[in-house]
């Protein structure tokens, strides 16, 4: 059943409208006027999905709303609108988007209050969060494409907001450039998808539409689309090869982390091969590439993460991390579950992010943990929530964490992806480690801050600890939306998505025991080195690291990916264009032709310019000339019959 | 003959332009007992009548009839100059009123001259038979020629009456003969009539029938500044009061090719292959001249005067293809191209006078630091004229080389290509003038609401005209549909035979 819905258009345009308020008047107002409309923006959106997913969930399975904001590009028999759809996906991802969004937004009311440019931060965090409702809402491929691209320049200028420190500036680059290598096998994607669907007369690249006929696509095309698809989603989504970018993005504010960690950016990629699953399906081997990339992932981020001192690098690779294990989900199949990931690990991650944001913010800029300590004496209800955020994301049975992820491991487990799902066991006890590791280093032990600095450390004020409490319970009891089957309500998320995502069938109930009680398991072992490295021993991991100093030299340095990146690319790139091109090419070359043709139109200009002497018999004869060769012409042709 | 039908006498046909004209008697009457200082005020009375045919030339819409025995057609192509022109008139008239007292013009006799020669525009639009048609040339012309000259303070205005005066005389004797060639050839001046001998094999070719066209072009060439018939235009441009040099570039352009568009792509659609290489040749030569000569010029109004040659260049690319599909592109570039060139010339005429300058390309150094508006308008205008997308002129543009393309015309398009390309950088001197280069210090900004209201409404029809140009573009395919009307049933005769 489909039914209009315009106010799906005043859902998207909420966050446009804040962008031009901010932009226009954000300064001439003042502060508390772009704090309120910023939020209040973002807020409605989120009341609008509300509203939207409550519709929705009346309506029959397989439902969805949508609303048409225009016609976009007719050309030919290509049909292109401004056409946004609200099925039970996009439901979730808004409501994620705007939600979460929105308690980040008001978070940074606190955060930013000191910050001079107040009115270009709101402007970009309204247009990345009107970006990524455009990729979620949009009805068909090339206006998701418009979000997508969208994200990735807010990403690029949240990143690199403070743009006068030149480190920052060049890693807001570098997450542009990096992102644009994924955005070339997107775009790529989407050409091979459309001349595969034109050749059939689908010219609309509409998702539903695409979805009906998926048959008519053979397994090779869809291959090659889907390979294309996902290479982008690893720009996206910060997946080998192309995740790079995420740690050096720290650089922006924390609340803009949050952000691109939880709520949008990175969650951009497992959305749309959640979205085109119907695709993903027609091509085994795609979605083994899928799977194993993200189990992959997930392994070697949290290895790096073992090493990190900078509390939000920690977090970065965390999430590098969980969104592997996001893709592992959608790799085996299970979309549905990889998007129930993608929920918890919104209200987690922005939670840990939020509140190493107030850590951050209390020690007055400083991000390493080897200065931090002792915390929690002086910030007993940041502890609290960074407590509860720690346990959901190391998947700590009842935590919100904990549900997904397991749903995860089970349908790599039955899918028969053995391999894979050991080696997202022993990740899952790195995450109980890196992350327990994290907590213990920041909040217990001897606090390594001077003594005046560390008695100024206070909890962060009102409108930054509000969010904090709310995502520490939403970390908490967020799971609920997704238990196991037979479990009380059982798996609603699953069953909303169902239409949509599809779903997997369920392992025997002893196998789903044992296998929770086996990745519970691992994830206690890491907690309790955790516990013993950092709090009962803490002169321990220094022994450790000397012992095994090549391995931790190795993690440390995030395994030299950044080096060999530049060994291999950035330099044989900058030598072809500055030394061969640049130098030969382009000086030698093009300029010539350049500077050529330029004089030579201006000797045509200065030859033709001389004709006009300004003499009246002059004009007469040039116009005579004229009318004989017309006269001429003509009478030649009169004769010639 | 019988196939004109009943002689039709409808007011309709002449309801427009009988406003104009029935003005300027006015303007003359109440003139003449003002005295000098009040004579300004007529300027309101030509206003009035202007918005007045404008509205009344909605009595010229609807299906293609033709009136007082073939002299005027009544159909929604008239109508759509009617509105037009008057139009544009009256944009030039909201500009003209400080600017003719500044420089001492005779209030009175301007007016009127600008009503009778949009009198004139008006009647080449409807024109029905070929004399009718040079009457409305005519009318137009030698209004135009004495508002030249009219600023007799600067010997340049009268040598620009001259010039274009003698000139003009010139090129309405190869017309009126091209006319009475046609005339002898076919039997009737009727533009019907003509259209109708024209089919048959034997007259088509014959060498009166061609030399009246070989004629007629030349005229019409004159009169749209076509090279190699182009030489008066920077002498009568340069020369002539800024407001009058709008007048010639928009108004008098817009009437010629009225005129031209429907003799020739309508009535004279038959010797497509008679004249289609003339054109060709004539638009390439137009536009390689037009845009050489532009990038040698540090006047702006000679610069613009090459500029309006280079598009009457690219006006006839779309001619030279003949389809009917061309015909709604010129149309629509007609347009863009009037209100970008009122724009243009109305922040010269303010320059002028707020920095009592000339209109050197000096002149506008630092312009957008002085009258960043100003500046700002100049250069929308200046990047419409370039063909820079959203704007009005490039969608006129690619509308009229796309249809050359699909009519196989490759190397013409070619050749307009380039030539865009050159002119991209006499447009662009003007902008770097304005926001790059440092001006004297000026001031004395004088408030003018009229030309502030002239600058906004060709501003603000520039951009929407480009930004949402489906309107326009129906609008116009509907004028020359209704146009091409008379042509069918003919045609399906031809056919069936």
């Amino acid at each position: 059943m489909i039914v209009e819905f315009p106010a799906l258009n005043l859902l998207l345009l909420m966050p446009a409208i804040g962008v031009a308020f901010n932009l226009f008047f954000g300064y001439r107002l003042g502060r508390s006027a772009v704090n309120t409309v910023s939020v209040g923006v973002v807020a409605i959106a989120f009341a609008l999905s509300v509203w939207a997913t409550v519709k929705l969930a009346t309506m029959p399975p397989g439902s969805c709303l949508q609303a048409q904001l225009g016609p976009w590009i007719y050309a030919g028999p290509l049909r292109l609108d401004v056409l946004l759809r609200f099925d039970a996906l996009a439901a979730v991802m808004s409501l994620v988007v705007s939600g979460v969004g929105c308690l980040i937004h008001i978070y940074s009311c606190g955060y930013m209050g000191e910050d001079p440019d107040f009115a270009r931060y709101f402007a970009y965090m309204n247009l990345f969060t009107f970006s990524m409702l455009l990729l979620v809402l949009a009805g068909n491929l090339l206006l998701m494409f418009v979000g997508w691209e969208g994200v990735g320049l807010c990403s690029y200028l949240l990143i690199a907001f403070w743009y006068d420190n030149p480190l920052f500036a060049f890693n807001g680059r570098k997450a542009f450039v990096v992102n644009r290598i994924g955005d070339v096998g997107f775009l790529l994607g989407i050409f091979v998808l459309f001349s595969a669907f034109a050749s059939h007369g689908l010219w609309t690249l509409d998702f539903a539409e695409m979805r009906e006929r998926a048959g008519l696509i053979s397994p090779a095309i869809a291959t090659i689309a889907c390979l294309l698809l996902f290479f982008g989603a690893t720009g996206k989504s910060a997946q080998i090869p192309l995740y790079v970018w995420l740690p050096d993005a720290m650089v922006g504010p924390t609340p803009v982390s949050a952000l691109i960690h939880a709520a949008t950016m990175v969650t951009a990629g497992v959305y749309v091969v959640a979205r085109l699953n119907f695709l993903f399906a027609l091509s085994p081997s795609t979605m083994e590439a899928v799977a194993t990339i993200g189990t992959v992932t997930a392994f070697f981020a949290a290895t790096i993460a073992l090493a990190q001192s900078d509390i939000k690098r920690v977090l970065a690779y965390s999430t590098i991390s969980q969104i592997g294990y996001m893709f592992l989900g959608a790799g085996v199949g299970a979309f549905g579950a990889a998007i129930f990931h993608v929920v918890t690990h919104a209200f987690f991650k922005a939670l840990l992010f939020l509140g190493a944001g107030s850590v951050i913010h209390a020690l007055g800029g400083e991000q390493d943990m080897n200065r931090m300590g002792g915390l929690r004496r002086r910030m007993p209800l940041t502890h609290a929530a960074m407590l509860a955020g720690t346990l959901a994301i190391s998947a700590v049975p009842g935590f919100s964490g904990f549900f997904s992820k397991d749903e995860i491991l089970q349908a790599a487990y039955t899918s028969g992806h053995k391999t894979l799902w050991l080696i997202a066991v022993v990740t899952a006890g790195l995450t109980g480690l890196y992350m327990f590791r994290l907590f213990f280093l920041t909040f217990y032990g001897k606090p390594r801050l001077s003594e005046e600095r560390f008695a100024e450390v206070h909890e962060p004020p009102f409108v930054m600890a509000m969010p904090l409490v709310v995502l520490a319970a939403l970390s908490v009891f967020g799971g609920l939306i997704g238990l196991p089957e037979g479990v009380l309500w059982g798996n609603q998320i699953g069953a909303f998505l169902a239409p949509i995502t599809g779903r997997v069938s369920a392992a025997p109930a002893q196998a789903v025991m044992l296998l929770s009680a086996i990745t519970s398991g691992v994830t206690f072992i890491g907690i309790i080195l955790a516990l013993i490295g950092y709090v009962v021993i803490p002169t321990l991991p220094e022994r450790l690291a000397a012992w095994a100093q090549g391995l931790y030299r190795l993690l440390w340095s995030k395994y030299y990916v950044d080096e060999l990146y530049d060994f291999l690319i950035t330099r044989p790139v900058l030598f072809l264009s500055s030394a061969i091109l640049g130098r030969n090419v382009d000086s030698l070359a093009i300029d010539a032709v350049v500077d050529g043709t330029g004089e030579a139109v201006q000797g045509g200009a200065t030859a033709v310019r001389r004709v006009e002497t300004g003499n009246v018999q002059h004009y007469v004869l040039i116009y005579l000339g004229g009318v004989l060769l017309i006269v001429g012409y003509y009478l030649l042709s009169a004769l010639r019959h | 003959m019988q196939a004109l039908g009943p002689l039709i006498l409808s007011w309709r046909s002449v309801l427009a332009p009988g406003i104009v004209a029935l003005t300027a008697v006015v303007t003359m009457l109440v003139g003449s007992g003002l005295s000098e200082d009040e004579s300004e005020s007529v300027g309101w009375i030509a206003l009035t009548g202007l918005v007045a045919a404008a509205i009344a030339s909605l009595a010229a819409s609807g299906d293609h009839i033709v009136t007082f025995g073939g002299s005027l057609i009544i159909d929604d192509y008239t109508a759509f100059f009617y509105l037009l022109i008057p139009v544009c008139s009256a944009v030039v008239v909201l500009f003209s009123f400080d600017y003719v007292a500044a420089l001492g013009l005779p209030a009175t006799e301007y007016y009127a001259l600008l009503l009778f020669a949009t009198t004139g525009m008006m009647l080449m639009a409807g024109a029905g038979d070929l004399i009718v048609m040079f009457l409305g040339l005519e009318t137009m012309s030698i209004s135009a020629y004495v508002m030249a000259a009219m600023a007799q303070r600067d010997p340049k205005s009268s040598e620009a009456g001259l010039k274009y005066f003698l000139l003009g005389a010139f090129s309405t004797g190869f017309l009126l003969y091209g006319i009475a060639l046609l005339y002898g050839a076919t039997g009737s001046i009727k533009l019907e009539a003509v259209a109708q001998m024209v089919r048959k094999h034997s007259i088509a070719l014959s060498p009166f029938v061609l030399l009246g066209l070989g004629l007629i072009l030349v005229g019409f060439g004159f009169k749209v500044a076509a090279a190699p018939f182009h030489v008066w235009t920077p002498d009568a441009y340069e020369g002539a009061p800024t407001s009058v040099t709008a007048l010639m570039a928009v108004g008098i352009k817009l009437g010629a090719f009225a005129g031209f568009i429907r003799v020739l792509l309508i009535y004279l659609a038959p010797l497509h292959a008679q004249w289609s290489g003339v054109l060709w040749a004539l638009a390439a030569l137009s536009m390689t001249v037009g845009n050489l000569a532009a990038l040698a010029q540090e006047n702006i109004k000679r610069m613009l005067a090459y500029s309006a040659i280079a598009h009457a260049g690219y006006i006839l690319v779309g001619m030279t293809a003949g389809r009917s599909e061309v015909g709604p592109a010129l149309l629509y570039y007609l347009l863009g191209y009037a209100f970008a060139n009122l724009g243009a010339f109305a922040v010269l005429v303010a320059v002028e006078q707020a920095q009592q300058s000339g209109t050197k390309l000096d002149d506008l150094s630092g312009l957008a630091r002085n009258h960043p508006m100003l500046a700002a308008a100049m250069a929308l205008f200046m990047l419409s004229l370039m063909g820079m997308p959203p704007l009005a002129g490039f969608v006129g543009k690619f509308y009229i080389f796309s249809v050359a393309l699909e009519s196989r015309y490759v190397w013409l398009v070619i050749i307009a290509t380039l030539n865009s390309v050159v002119s991209a950088y006499y447009y662009a001197r003007v902008i770097v003038a304005m926001y790059m280069r440092e001006g004297a210090e000026r001031q004395a900004q004088t408030r003018q609401p009229t030309l502030l209201f002239a600058l906004a409404v060709a501003a603000l029809a520039t951009v929407i005209i480009g930004l949402l140009p489906h309107p326009y573009i129906s609008a116009s395919s509907a004028a020359y549909a209704s146009a091409e009307q008379v042509l069918r049933p003919a045609t399906a005769a031809l056919q069936t035979k």
